[in-house]
């Protein structure tokens, strides 16, 4: 593997490697110094044309713990501002001597086009509507910590799944890893072809809650309401949302799931968001070690995870 | 006196009136001296195992002159026509600025009297293409301007579209549309369906076509105007037509080389190159596009010939201008991917397009003394790899990069003088 692009991609073992290889960069991460020298050497450029705070600090973090170098384009200050195009800025940044290069884009597809045009790994860190691969990593992680697997699971996907690429990316993992997806929203916010996912379809939250475990709230964008796609974000909550009381319907050892950044009080009741069943928290937090893992995995040469790391460790007691 | 220059010799003839065997001697005149066995001329042209056609006419060619000519100009794309075994192509309106004038008429027209194709132009139906104000359309008829379109666009004013119907219906001109609901199709970037839906690309529906297409079979019916339908995708927009057919009304229609040949699931490697506009759609619409081509609903193959240079189709796929080259390989595909007889295959490139587009009397006409010598010589045996570099379109985004393809031109005449010459550009 050479670049991470989407969960479509990859094999159940892929996944599955992944997750496994996350164990290891979860337990460095709470090592007194979270840090090894496994891609010491090796340049990570951070090409981001739409803004992300979390995303992007998390694939830096995860970079500056394997010892990378890290650099961090900034679109909005560049060149591109000036005009230049993708592929331009992409050539000089290879011309640079990079190894990796982890890109969000508002256009669906920029990764694969990064690839044709640069020798350098590409990480997709969310392309348009298409695909977020390690959000959907480090969200199957996250289930797997809490129950050890997703075979057999039922989760339900609720919001707005057509302009979501973390819903895309979800839907491939979860059902790759065994478990079942019902996706739950207005007809108005799911693809056009949702005949095309693994996934069972439903209009009515209240009704799907009590089988499943674990429910994963999307992210109501604001802006959806001048399409014509709702009536109003009301509406939206008092149908959609997970309210106090709809909370009540799920099984107590439920998972509340959210990608975040939360709108509370539009998908999900502001306490829900806190409580004990609510990994919210735990899904950021591995987000870095996934991270680590994926970078390792693309960059690192799998042998200087041990060794060198202990060395480390030893010295600084 | 006229002259015999040359005599193109040992070919199968291919016309309207049938296949046969037979030399074709051109005069200095650029007309037909004489057609029949074993003449000779100052100059041979060989044409053995090749197909001896009428010229082929491209009712659909965007040649970017005025406006872009860094993706193409009026000569390179005639150039490009020249190559493809054309003799008359029709250069579409959407240039910088529209042609919606006699100015700008008449400049193109001007541009196209040099080149080494018949470069005929059509004129937009509205100003500016912009769909609120009629364009001066008898003043361009009067030019000889004979197909009016709005094409990267369809008029969405329902009223207007009327009026221009019924204003056209006196000036002997051909009303096309470019069929496209702006309203539901806004935003899309490729068909609308399993594809877009898993690659999260907004899409263009089908019905987004066939709402047009519904909707100008009611004003034409209502105003008795003709009208042609561009570029039809889908087999709901075929299906209308051949309805409207059997129902004696006054349409036509064509489909692209690229609508019979390429679906949606091309866009999956997110390559601008097969971004095009009406979208690549279903394997259902292309077999249906392929049955209306066969059995008369569709009058002709067009190219829609959109170059774009790289640097435009190196954008993300969303940002990515649509349209894709044509005018280079079309025969090939047509010989290659439609399966009908060779006089079946040159009607809908040459005199089905010439009869539409009011150019019989020098385009598509039957290969006899007296006609001009607007002719297309090719081998519809010869296999090639369309390679981008090698054509002379000034752009180079053929979604057909690599493919192997059936039927190559050897020599295109026009008005006698061969403009492609053993494959090779003489001008």
């Amino acid at each position: 593997m050479t670049d991470l692009l989407s969960i479509t991609d990859l094999e159940r073992g892929d996944i599955e490697r992944l997750l496994d290889l996350t164990d290891r960069f979860a337990e460095i991460s709470t090592r007194q110094i979270p840090k090894v020298p496994a891609l010491r050497g090796k340049t990570v450029v951070s090409l981001f044309y739409e803004d992300s705070t979390r995303t992007r600090l998390s694939f830096e973090t995860a970079a500056k713990r394997l010892s990378a170098d890290t650099m961090n384009f900034s679109v909005s200050t560049s060149s591109v501002k000036k005009g230049e195009s993708l592929r331009d800025t992409a050539q000089t940044i290879e011309a640079m001597g990079i190894d990796c290069v982890i890109v969000r884009h508002k256009s669906s597809g920029v990764p694969w086009q990064l690839t044709r045009w640069v020798d350098a790994s590409v990480v997709n860190a969310g392309d348009g509507w298409h695909e977020h691969p390690t959000q959907a990593l480090l969200d199957c992680y996250t289930i797997r910590q809490q129950r050890g697997s997703l075979d057999g699971m039922h989760i339900a996907i609720v919001g707005d799944v057509k302009h979501s690429r973390v819903a895309r990316s979800d839907i491939w993992a979860f059902t790759k890893l065994g478990a079942t997806v019902t996706v739950v929203a207005p007809p108005t916010l799911l693809p056009p072809a949702v005949g095309a996912y693994p996934v069972q379809v439903s209009h009515d939250i209240e009704s799907v809650l009590p089988t499943v475990d674990a429910v994963y709230l999307l992210r109501m964008q604001r802006e959806r309401m001048t399409e014509a796609l709702l009536p109003s974000l009301r509406e939206y909550t008092a149908t959609y949302g997970l309210t106090r009381r709809r909370a009540e319907l799920l099984r107590d050892d439920a998972l509340v799931m959210h990608p975040g950044p939360i709108n509370r009080g539009v998908e999900i009741d502001p306490d829900i968001a806190d409580e004990q069943r609510s990994v919210i928290v735990d899904q950021v937090r591995n987000g870095v070690s996934v991270r680590m893992a994926v970078l390792f995995l693309l960059l690192g040469s799998g042998t200087e995870l041990h060794t060198p790391t202990d060395a480390l460790q030893e010295a600084s007691a | 006196m006229t002259a015999p220059t040359l005599v193109i010799k040992g070919g199968r003839l291919v016309d309207a009136t049938g296949v046969r065997t037979g030399d074709v001697v051109v005069g200095d005149d650029g007309s037909i001296l004489a057609v029949g066995p074993d003449l000779d001329a100052p100059r041979v042209l060989d044409a053995r195992g090749c197909v001896v056609s009428p010229g082929f006419v491209d009712v659909h060619t965007h040649l970017r002159e005025p406006g872009k000519e860094e993706a193409e100009t009026i000569e390179t794309g005639a150039r490009g026509a020249a190559a493809g075994g054309y003799t008359c192509i029709l250069a579409m309106p959407n240039t910088t600025p529209a042609i919606d004038s006699a100015g700008v008429a008449r400049e193109v027209l001007e541009l196209g009297r040099k080149a080494p194709c018949d470069v005929r132009t059509s004129a937009a139906i509205t100003v500016g293409r912009a769909g609120e104000q009629l364009a001066p359309m008898a003043e361009l008829a009067a030019l000889g301007v004979r197909f009016f379109t709005d094409d990267g666009t369809g008029v969405q004013d329902t009223r207007l579209m009327r009026r221009a119907m019924e204003y056209a219906s006196a000036l002997d001109v051909v009303l096309a549309q470019h069929c496209e609901d702006d309203a539901l199709a806004a935003g899309g970037h490729m068909h609308e369906g399993e594809w877009s839906s898993r690659l999260g690309i907004a899409g263009q529906p089908a019905e987004a076509e066939e709402l047009m297409v519904m909707r100008d079979i009611a004003l034409a019916r209502l105003t008795r105007a003709r009208i042609h339908f561009q570029h039809l995708s889908t087999d709901g927009s075929v299906a209308m037509v051949r309805a409207a057919k059997a129902g004696g009304m006054a349409v036509s229609c064509e489909a692209t080389t690229h609508h019979f040949t390429l679906t949606d699931e091309r866009c999956s490697t997110y390559d601008p190159v097969f971004k095009v506009n009406p979208p690549l759609r279903t394997a259902a619409d292309v077999a249906a596009v392929r049955s209306g081509l066969a059995d008369g609903t569709i009058d002709c193959i067009a190219t829609d010939h959109a170059p774009h240079t790289p640097d435009t189709k190196e954008q993300p796929f969303d940002e990515a201008p649509p349209g894709m080259l044509g005018l280079e390989t079309a025969l090939a595909l047509a010989l290659t991917e439609l399966d009908l007889a060779i006089e079946e295959v040159v009607g809908l490139l040459s005199w089905r397009p010439a009869q539409l587009l009011g150019v019989a009397d020098r385009h598509g006409g039957p290969i006899i003394e007296g006609r001009r010598a607007n002719l297309c010589v090719f081998d519809p045996e010869q296999e090639w790899t369309v390679d981008p570099s090698t054509m002379h379109s000034r752009s180079r985004n053929t979604p057909y990069a690599g493919r192997r393809v059936r039927g190559r031109v050897r020599h295109t005449l026009l008005e006698g003088e061969p403009v492609f010459l053993d494959g090779e550009a003489t001008r």
